[in-house]
């Protein structure tokens, strides 16, 4: 059990990606952290459809007093993790204000729109700028990129928990979530706490 | 999915309303679980198959809803707890069932049906609000609030329904069934269950143990007396409940997810003491009493709920059968135009409504910080239209089902169906597909296109159902077409699952809800056996697969079937590595000069192939490419290079 309090009740986090990059997952091993520890959490996310290619998000709402609804409210997030640069921009036009708090991977997926010449994709300077711009504080974590040197994508996630648990803006520490993640990846154990521990070091230097 | 059979009670646990209603179902000591898979009710019958073992419960995928809905009546019969779920659509499937069990009433086991619909059809063709049914059909009615209630609710059912004789029905949606919060568990039952037919005299049906609607007038006579005995329970029930002051500036009235939403939105504008909540757990019949004793709390009311005005107008029509000296406050809700009556709700919707209604000012953020991130997000976002994943065997189907009608030069029409392949209306699948419905509804409506000749009408007519839809709805429609000598391609796209619901088994599969193995009911023994002819094409292989088609549309006169067989890539993908490295050969990419219009990129526009602007050249994206190479055999100029991994 962890003695930190939660710096907001609710505290609101929303964790955003593209269908298929598994915020489902990073929302499963927080939320299931919490609800351990002691706390009502309502997680919202896109399910179905949406999850082939589009636009995919979880709305994390956490209290120690009472069951939220799955929805943040407009302009209401605290703390956004953004798997994506454009959605992680998408997240703040709409739910951004004066004191969020941003972790981005800046790893871009392009949409069939911007491949097939329908939309474009902005400069990465100037978008991890802009998010800079809008957000209280930021933390650029290439999550993807050291995932890959570590021989697949998908270890991006747990590096980007370890990102989110290292920053200190949850009050949870590191040997709360550590048996959530044994749990949650039974295969490909120790890659995935090399990933979450390498998370903590990058937020952290 | 989360383990529903912990035998942990007292402890809180992380599940999706789906999950709570699973569990609530196995507290209530359920012995029989079915359904057709359907987003957002998946989960309830995935997360019960995948404990029936350890619980000694029964569950199944069954071929669609309506028999899902007859297996489950058939264990009640015989004394044995029984659910079916399924999403809004299912319950139009099961009206027909649904009519007659009512007026037959149930056996000695408890029977609960849940419907999960889907405001603004996120996962859906449309966004039916299945509460009238319960008003039309004479069912009990509730509504989880949240993931608490959604199991504790289920448990509470079960024993309604045995104490009255009638099936009850618990209505969910998306934010509840897909959202996750807290459950506290209960205690799991630890009693043997037998099933029996009983031949004898069932009291509560006021008739000899025969299930059937009729003598209907009797029948339907007793069934209002059950209503009733439903209506006395519901008086009582705990899941409904008032918070607020007991004289407030304004009632909200309210039910499910809305419940949340209600209690953030009173929360968010701080009116906790001026704004109450009238939250009702169970609507229909309507708990008149109780609702009459809390409408005095104010004299303007608003109606907080998703769809259609179930509660809003059986609640004026209540009011209205009220003696004339009874208080009648204003009514705001969807008739007044304050909560929409289409899409889903929010909590910024609630606000919205109450600031209109109390003429408040709501401002959540900065107002410059407002103006910045707005207009951000507005110059530098780029649209994100779903597509097919990459190395999906759709995608290749389409091309194959787009070029081949191009060469046949008849303007062939293709009707569409229900699954991840609806997406094939728009770029996905080429703009390919241009009716879509119903679960087998478009290979009926190739059915009268097929039989317009004499109207002088020469196009071809393609209609693609996926596996799981052949077996649900189709197979009638085939038969039809074979019977009355209609002229239309049969295309089915097998991927060996129910993949847009979450890659559930189905009868070709030869695996069952419980991981069983089981006879494999083959799709093209069955067509065959029609004596239709039948082809079976790889549609990765794009020239092949489109000769057939071309082949099957010159020789027209009745029904074919062209199966199109290639597993889903998401299940491929779980179990191998990637057959090929995938890469583009720059010196022969000839980028935007090529004669094709970036064939690859601007057409194809599989998301494993990107644009790279700056040299002009395409790209395949390490992330997202899973190696199936059909890209190689796309590109005019062979600048795609496939290599076996």
């Amino acid at each position: 059990m962890t003695k930190k309090q939660l710096m907001k009740d609710p505290l609101n986090l929303v964790i955003t990606g593209v269908g298929g990059q598994g915020n489902v997952m990073i929302s499963l091993i927080i939320g299931n952290t919490f609800v351990r520890n002691g706390y009502f959490v309502t997680v919202g996310e896109t399910y179905g459809a949406s999850q082939r290619g589009g636009p995919v998000m979880s709305h994390m709402r956490i209290s120690k007093e009472t069951q939220y609804s799955p929805f943040i409210p407009d302009g209401c997030a605290d703390i956004i993790l953004g798997m994506e640069p454009v959605e992680t921009l998408r997240m703040l036009g709409r739910y951004g204000n004066t004191h969020v708090i941003t972790i981005i991977n800046p790893r871009p997926i392009y949409s069939i729109d911007v491949t097939g010449g329908h939309a474009e994709y902005p400069d990465l300077d100037k978008l991890v700028e802009t998010v800079k711009e809008l957000s209280y504080q930021t933390w650029i974590i290439n999550a993807t990129e050291e995932a890959q040197k570590m021989g697949s994508p998908m270890f991006a996630n747990a590096i980007l928990i370890g990102a989110l648990i290292g920053s200190g803006v949850l009050p949870l520490d590191k040997k709360s979530v550590e048996p959530v993640l044994r749990e949650t990846f039974p295969k490909e154990l120790e890659a995935n706490l090399a990933a979450f521990n390498k998370g903590i070091k990058f937020v952290r230097s | 999915m989360a383990n529903i059979e912990i035998d942990a009670p007292g402890t809180r646990q992380l599940f999706i309303g789906n999950e709570a209603i699973a569990r609530g179902a196995l507290e209530a000591g359920i012995g029989f679980a079915a359904a057709y898979p359907g987003t957002p009710s998946s989960e309830i019958i995935g997360s019960l198959a995948q404990v029936a073992k350890e619980t000694g419960i029964y569950a199944e995928w069954s071929v669609n809803e309506k028999v899902a809905m007859e297996a489950a009546a058939g264990a009640s019969f015989a004394g044995i707890r029984a659910l079916a779920a399924m999403k809004q659509n299912g319950i139009n499937v099961i009206s027909d069932f649904l009519a007659n069990l009512v007026m037959s009433g149930i056996g000695k086991g408890g029977l609960v049906l849940v419907s999960c619909d889907d405001p603004s059809a996120i996962s859906s063709s449309n966004e039916q609000d299945t509460r009238p049914i319960a008003k039309w059909l004479d069912i009990p009615l509730v509504e989880p609030g949240d993931f608490q209630e959604a199991k504790d609710m289920t448990k509470w059912l079960f024993d309604l329904s045995e104490e009255i004789g009638t099936l009850c029905m618990l209505r969910s949606v998306t934010r509840i069934a897909h959202a996750r919060g807290n459950v506290k568990l209960g205690e799991l039952p630890k009693k043997e269950q037998r099933a029996y037919f009983e031949q004898i005299h069932d009291l509560r049906n006021l008739l000899p143990t025969s299930f059937m609607p009729i003598p209907s007038p009797l029948r339907h006579f007793f069934l209002h007396m059950k209503m009733d005995k439903a209506r006395e329970k519901f008086e009582a029930a705990r899941f409904n409940q008032y918070v607020g002051p007991d004289k407030a500036d304004l009632l909200i009235v309210t039910c499910g997810s809305c419940w949340l939403y209600s209690q953030d939105a009173v929360k968010a504008l701080k009116l906790e003491d001026k704004v109450g909540i009238l939250k009702l757990g169970t609507l229909w019949p309507l708990p008149e009493k109780f609702v009459e004793s809390h409408l005095t709390k104010s004299q303007e009311v608003l109606f907080v709920e998703e769809i259609d005005p179930f509660l809003e107008r059986s609640i004026m029509e209540f009011v209205a059968s009220l003696p004339s000296t009874s208080p009648r406050p204003t009514f705001y809700g969807k008739r007044s135009g304050h909560i929409n009556a289409y899409g889903e709700l929010n909590p910024d919707l609630v606000i919205k409504a109450i600031s209109n209604i109390l003429e408040l000012m709501y401002q959540p953020r900065d107002t410059e910080y407002n103006g910045k991130a707005e207009a951000a997000a507005k110059s530098h976002v780029p649209e994100r239209s779903m597509t097919f994943c990459a190395g999906c065997p759709h995608r290749a189907t389409f091309w194959a089902i787009k070029n081949a009608l191009k060469l046949d030069g008849r303007s062939g029409v293709v009707t569409g169906d229900i699954g991840c392949y609806s997406m094939a209306l728009g770029p996905a699948g080429f703009f390919q597909v241009r009716t879509m419905h119903c679960m087998g509804g478009g290979t009926g409506v190739a059915n009268g296109l097929g039989k317009l000749g004499r109207f002088g009408f020469n196009q071809p007519v393609l209609a693609v159902v996926g596996d799981s839809t052949f077996y649900h709805a189709t197979i009638p429609a085939l038969i039809n077409g074979i019977y009355n000598q209609s002229d239309f391609i049969l295309v089915i796209l097998d991927n060996s699952a129910t993949a847009m619901t979450g890659f559930q088994p189905h009868p070709g599969t030869g695996i069952t809800a419980m991981g069983e193995p089981t006879k494999v009911v083959s799709m093209e023994a069955l067509c065959r056996s029609l004596g239709t002819r039948v082809e079976v094409c790889d549609p990765f292989d794009l020239r092949g697969t489109t000769a057939t088609l071309l082949e099957l549309m010159a020789e027209g006169g009745g029904v074919k079937v062209a199966i199109m067989r290639r597993q889903c890539e998401l299940v491929r993908a779980k179990k191998e590595k990637p057959p090929y490295k995938v890469y583009i050969d720059p010196e022969k990419c000839i980028g935007e000069s090529c004669g094709c219009d970036r064939l690859c990129t601007r057409v194809f526009l599989c998301p494993g192939l990107t644009w790279d602007k700056k040299a002009g050249k395409s790209k395949a994206d390490e992330v997202i490419c899973t190696g199936c190479g059909v890209c190689a055999d796309v590109c005019p100029q062979g600048a795609i290079i496939r290599e076996a991994a």
